[in-house]
C-alpha cells in the first residue's frame, strides 16, 4: 500500500494561475488520496470528513485564494479559515502540495511532535490563521479577522473565506458571527457550508435538523446561494461571484461525506474514524485509478489544444 | 497621566479612563463590549473611538472569537462585559481562540463578585478567579482601587504579552493607593508590615484588610502585615513565602469562593514552600443573593469585621515553631 508520501507528479499551479476546472478536479483528487495516506497512518482522524471538503478546499487554494507560500503572513493575503476544525487533513494536504511545508510532514499529522495537529494549530502550521476545532467559533473569527482588514485598509484586498459544517451551523454561536457580519457590513467575507447531512450520532435530520441553512443565512442579511458542493464548476463560479459582492456572502455546498470513496460516501458511521488497512487500499484503488483518467484526459487535452 | 484619585471610586472607571489613553497611544488597541459598555466603562473608548469600538451585542462567545481575529490580525482587543458572562459563557472561546494561541487580548471583566448587589446569583461571579487561573497561558490580574486599576490597564498593554484577565468591580471603593503607581511590579505589594499574621487580600477585600489590621493593632495588640495580591497569576511567591516565614499564619480575603482563587493560589505555594496554616476568608459552597453591594458582603462576612474574625481564629491555630522558607521563586 502506498502510505508514503508521493509528491504529485504534475507540479501545483501557481497560487494566481487560473486553473481549469478539469486541474481543479484533479487536484481535489490529489488531496483525498493524500488525506486517505494520512489517516490509514495516524490511525485517526476525520477522513469523510474531509473529503467532503476536498472539492471546495481545491478550488479555493488552487485557483480562488490570493496567497504566497513564500510569505504566509503577507497581510494582502486572502485568508482561508476551516471552521470545521476535524477537516483538517484536507488543509494539510493543500498546503503541503503548495509547499508551505514538506510533503514528509504530511504523514506525522496527530502523531506526538509533529507540527500537524489534530485540529488546525496557528502557532504550528504555517498557512493556518487561527486555530479551530471547537465547531461555532469560526465564523466570528473570520468577522474579526475581517474588522481588523477594515482598520488596515485593506478590506477592497484581502477576502475571508471560511469553511463551515452542518455541525458549525447547529452552534449558537454561528449565528451570533452571521449576525456581527451583517450588523458591521462586513463586505470581504464568505462562509462555505460543507452540508453533508452527516454527523457524529447520525444524520444532521435525526440527531439536530439544520433545515434550510441557506434561508438561514438570507435571513441574518447575507446573500446566499445553494448549490453542488462536488460540481467544481459551480463552486469556483460561486466563490469568484462571492468576491465580487460587497455585502456578506453565504455558499451553501450540499455535498455527501466521504466524497470519492465509494463505500464510505454518503454513509453512516465513519464519522470520527480513520480508514483500516483494507479500507485505506480500497480508498486507494479507486481514487488513483481516477487520478490516472484525470490525468491522461488532461495530457491529452494538452496535446490537442483545439479539443 | 490623569490624578490619581482620593475619592472612592469604582475600578470599573479606571478601565475606562485608561483604555481612552491606551487608544490615544497605540493605534493598535481596540475595543469589544457585548451590550454592557456603560456598565463596563468602555463606552468611553466608544465614543473617542467609534471606528475601533465594536458592540457586539447580547453575544459574548461571538465577541471573544472576533477578538482572537482581531488579534490574529495584528490589533491588540480589549473585550470587556460582566465576569460572568465573560468567563461563565464564553470559557470555551477564550480557551481556545484566545489562550491557547497565545494572542494578546485583554479580558476587561467588570462587576466581579456579589458587591455586583441587587441583580443577585445570576450576575455575581464568583468563580471568574479560578476559571482563569486554572486556564493554561492567562494571567489574572484583580486590581485593588482606582488608582491601581489605572495602571493595570496600561501594563496590561505596555508590560505584558500573554493574554491577560482583568477583573474590575461594580462600586464605589476606598482608595488604597494614594498615587497611581509607577507598575505593578510583582503585583505582591505589602502594604502595612506586620510580624504576628499575614493577611492576603485582592480588590475589594484590600481595603476592608488594611482596617481590619488597625483594630487587631488597637484592640488586640497583633500586628498584622496586609498584602495586597493584585497578580493572582502567575503569583510571585517570593513575597508571599518571605511575609509567611516571618508570621508563621495567613488570611486570604477574596470576593469569591475560597476554591481555585487567592486562597488556593497563596496555600498551593505555602504548601509546597513554606507549610504554615493559610485560611481562607470567602464565599462557601454558595451563591450570591441580591441587596445592595454592602448588604452582600455583609451577609457573606466579606467586611473588615470578617477579616479581623478569622485573623483571631487563625491566630489561636498559629503554630509555635515557624521554620524557615524551603525555597522561593514564581508559583504557577
Amino acid at each position: 500500500m502506498h502510505l508514503k508520501p508521493v509528491p504529485d507528479p504534475v507540479p501545483p499551479p501557481d497560487p494566481g494561475h487560473e486553473a481549469s476546472i478539469e486541474e481543479l478536479e484533479r487536484q481535489a483528487t490529489v488531496l483525498r488520496i493524500n488525506c486517505v495516506r494520512m489517516l490509514a497512518v495516524a490511525k485517526s482522524g476525520h477522513l469523510d470528513s474531509s473529503l467532503s471538503a476536498a472539492d471546495i478546499v481545491a478550488a479555493l487554494y488552487f485557483r480562488v485564494l490570493r496567497h504566497d507560500p513564500s510569505d504566509p503572513r503577507w497581510p494582502e493575503r486572502d485568508r482561508f479559515v476551516l471552521c470545521k476544525g476535524h477537516a483538517a487533513p484536507i488543509q494539510y494536504a493543500a498546503l503541503a502540495q503548495h509547499g508551505y511545508f514538506p510533503h514528509e510532514d504530511l504523514m506525522g499529522v496527530r502523531k506526538i511532535g509533529s507540527h500537524l495537529q489534530g485540529h488546525p494549530d496557528m502557532n504550528r502550521t504555517p498557512g493556518v490563521e487561527v486555530s479551530t476545532g471547537s465547531l461555532g467559533q469560526g465564523l466570528s473569527m473570520c468577522v474579526g479577522i475581517c474588522l481588523a482588514l477594515r482598520l488596515d485598509g485593506l478590506s477592497e484586498t484581502a477576502r475571508v473565506f471560511g469553511v463551515l459544517s452542518d455541525g458549525d451551523c447547529q452552534e449558537g454561536e454561528t449565528w451570533e458571527g452571521a449576525a456581527a457580519a451583517a450588523h458591521f457590513d462586513i463586505p470581504n467575507i464568505t462562509a462555505i457550508v460543507d452540508y453533508n447531512h452527516l454527523q457524529t450520532d447520525g444524520t444532521t435530520e435525526e440527531v439536530m435538523d439544520t433545515g434550510d441553512v441557506r434561508a438561514k443565512f438570507e435571513a441574518f442579511g447575507w446573500d446566499a446561494v445553494e448549490i453542488d458542493g462536488h460540481d467544481m464548476g459551480a463552486i469556483v463560479e460561486a466563490l469568484e461571484r462571492s468576491r465580487t459582492l460587497r455585502r456578506p456572502a453565504a455558499i451553501v455546498c450540499q455535498t455527501r461525506k466521504g466524497r470519492g470513496v465509494s463505500f464510505m460516501e454518503g454513509r453512516f458511521g465513519f464519522h470520527g474514524k480513520p480508514p483500516s488497512q483494507e479500507q485505506a487500499e480500497e480508498a486507494l484503488e479507486e481514487l488513483e485509478g481516477r487520478l490516472d483518467e484525470q490525468t491522461e484526459a488532461l495530457r491529452a487535452r494538452s496535446e490537442t489544444p483545439d479539443a | 497621566m490623569p490624578e490619581a484619585k482620593t475619592e472612592p471610586i469604582a475600578t470599573r472607571q479606571a478601565y475606562g479612563d485608561a483604555l481612552v489613553a491606551l487608544g490615544e497611544d497605540h493605534e493598535e488597541v481596540v475595543a469589544l463590549d457585548a451590550d454592557l459598555a456603560v456598565s463596563t466603562q468602555s463606552i468611553k473608548f466608544g465614543k473617542r473611538f467609534p471606528e475601533r469600538f465594536f458592540n457586539c451585542g447580547a453575544a459574548e462567545a461571538g465577541m471573544m472569537s472576533m477578538a482572537c481575529g482581531l488579534a490574529a490580525t495584528g490589533k491588540v482587543p480589549y473585550a470587556s462585559t460582566f465576569a460572568i458572562f465573560a468567563t461563565g459563557r464564553a470559557y470555551d472561546q477564550i480557551r481556545l481562540g484566545i489562550a491557547h494561541n497565545e494572542l494578546k487580548v485583554r479580558i476587561g471583566a467588570s462587576h466581579g463578585g456579589v458587591s455586583l448587589g441587587e441583580d443577585g446569583a445570576s450576575h455575581q461571579m464568583i468563580e471568574d478567579i479560578a476559571l482563569m487561573r486554572v486556564m493554561p497561558r492567562m494571567q489574572v490580574v484583580v486590581p485593588a482601587d482606582y488608582n491601581q486599576a489605572y495602571r493595570a490597564v496600561i501594563e496590561s498593554y505596555e508590560r505584558f504579552e500573554a493574554p491577560m484577565y482583568l477583573r474590575f468591580g461594580r462600586p464605589s471603593t476606598p482608595i488604597v493607593y494614594e498615587e497611581i503607581p509607577e507598575t505593578l511590579g510583582r503585583g505582591v505589594d505589602v502594604l502595612r508590615e506586620g510580624k504576628d499574621i499575614s493577611i492576603f487580600a485582592c480588590g475589594h477585600m484590600v481595603w476592608r484588610a488594611l482596617d481590619a489590621a488597625e483594630t487587631l493593632s488597637r484592640e488586640d495588640g497583633v500586628e498584622a502585615e496586609v498584602v495586597n495580591v493584585s497578580i493572582i497569576k502567575p503569583l510571585y511567591s517570593e513575597t508571599v513565602i518571605e511575609s509567611l516565614a516571618k508570621t508563621g499564619v495567613g488570611v486570604t480575603a477574596e470576593e469569591h469562593r475560597v476554591v481555585g482563587g487567592l486562597g488556593d493560589a497563596i496555600r498551593e505555594a505555602a504548601a509546597e514552600q513554606h507549610p504554615v496554616p493559610v485560611f481562607a476568608l470567602g464565599m462557601e459552597d454558595e451563591f450570591g443573593v441580591s441587596g445592595t453591594a454592602d448588604a452582600c458582603m455583609e451577609h457573606f462576612g466579606l467586611t473588615a469585621a470578617g477579616i479581623l474574625e478569622a485573623a483571631r481564629e487563625a491566630l489561636l491555630k498559629k503554630p509555635i515553631v515557624s521554620h524557615p522558607p524551603i525555597h522561593g521563586g514564581n508559583w504557577h
